[in-house]
């Protein structure tokens, strides 16, 4: 074990950023969720990350269960994506405008 | 300091993140978005979380990979490599990013947590199996509940209405 807690840290800063990067920029509604999956992962690689480093065998649990909550996010927002692609034969979010409020 | 496999896996990891959002083709995007949750899973089992990394290898790139490419091969074959987004957007894109990397980056490098190291054994996946059972059992329960419902919506979801009635009238 030679890698420090810091070094983590940095991957999960720039894993956050193509994120944020990816979520403001695309509008393609497929490649938002891929974002989303990003983030989720950098903050799941952070957890661990921490804790490794306490030592605390929470951090681990904590990382299972948000997985798992992932996994459902995206069982939801794939069907959504199916849904929205039916109604408006398109993936391009600013075509969704019944979503607008 | 950091050593091979940890720059090697981090490459990998920031490399395919960026082409799966940058790539033109949305399948071979999410072919790089499981090397991205690949190489996340590399990083756990280099914090000595076996567990947690074969967890993340079933569930994301086993499961949720293949999940979005089914969805993606769903989608009209020119709207898989029709690229929709506009130059400033992704200036003003870029901008943010770096900023939220660098303004991030430098709260991290200026905290105390680079002189944090450890010397202490790792915790062994025994003692988060007991964890599950013990502590955390109504959690356990109440996420495979979640698990249960959501995958119940996402099929309602998803449902067609049209082709049942097709397949009665014909």
């Amino acid at each position: 074990m030679t890698s420090e807690l810091v070094d983590f840290t940095l991957v999960s800063v720039a894993l956050l950023g193509i994120g944020i990067y990816g979520l403001a920029v695309k509008r393609n509604f497929i490649r938002m969720l891929f974002a989303v999956e990003i983030i989720i992962n950098a903050a799941n690689l952070n957890i661990v990350a921490f804790g490794r480093f306490l030592p605390h065998s929470g951090g681990q649990t904590m990382a299972l269960f948000s997985i798992a909550i992932a996994a459902a996010e995206v069982a939801v927002g794939l069907s959504l994506i199916i849904v929205a692609y039916r109604m408006y034969q398109n993936v391009d979010i600013a075509d969704f405008r019944s979503l607008k409020g | 300091m950091a050593d091979a496999a940890f720059l090697a896996l981090a490459v990998i990891t920031i490399g395919s993140a960026i082409a799966a959002l940058e790539l033109r083709s949305l399948i071979y995007g999410s072919i790089a978005l499981m090397g991205t949750l690949g190489g996340i899973a590399g990083f756990f089992f280099l914090l000595d979380a076996p567990f947690v990394a074969l967890f993340q290898l079933a569930v994301y790139v086993g499961s949720i990979a293949v999940l979005i490419l089914f969805t993606v091969m769903l989608v009209k074959r020119e709207l898989i490599f029709k690229k929709i987004e506009d130059k400033r957007r992704k200036f003003a894109g870029i901008g943010l990013m770096l900023v939220v990397m660098v303004s991030l980056g430098a709260v991290f490098l200026d905290s105390g947590i680079k002189t944090i190291t450890t010397d202490e054994p790792a915790t062994d996946f025994r003692d988060i199996g007991t964890d599950f059972v013990t502590y955390y059992w109504p959690a356990l329960i109440l996420m495979g509940l979640l698990l249960a419902g959501s995958v119940t919506g996402a099929l309602v979801l998803a449902k067609r209405e049209d082709v049942e009635n097709d397949q009665r009238a014909s």
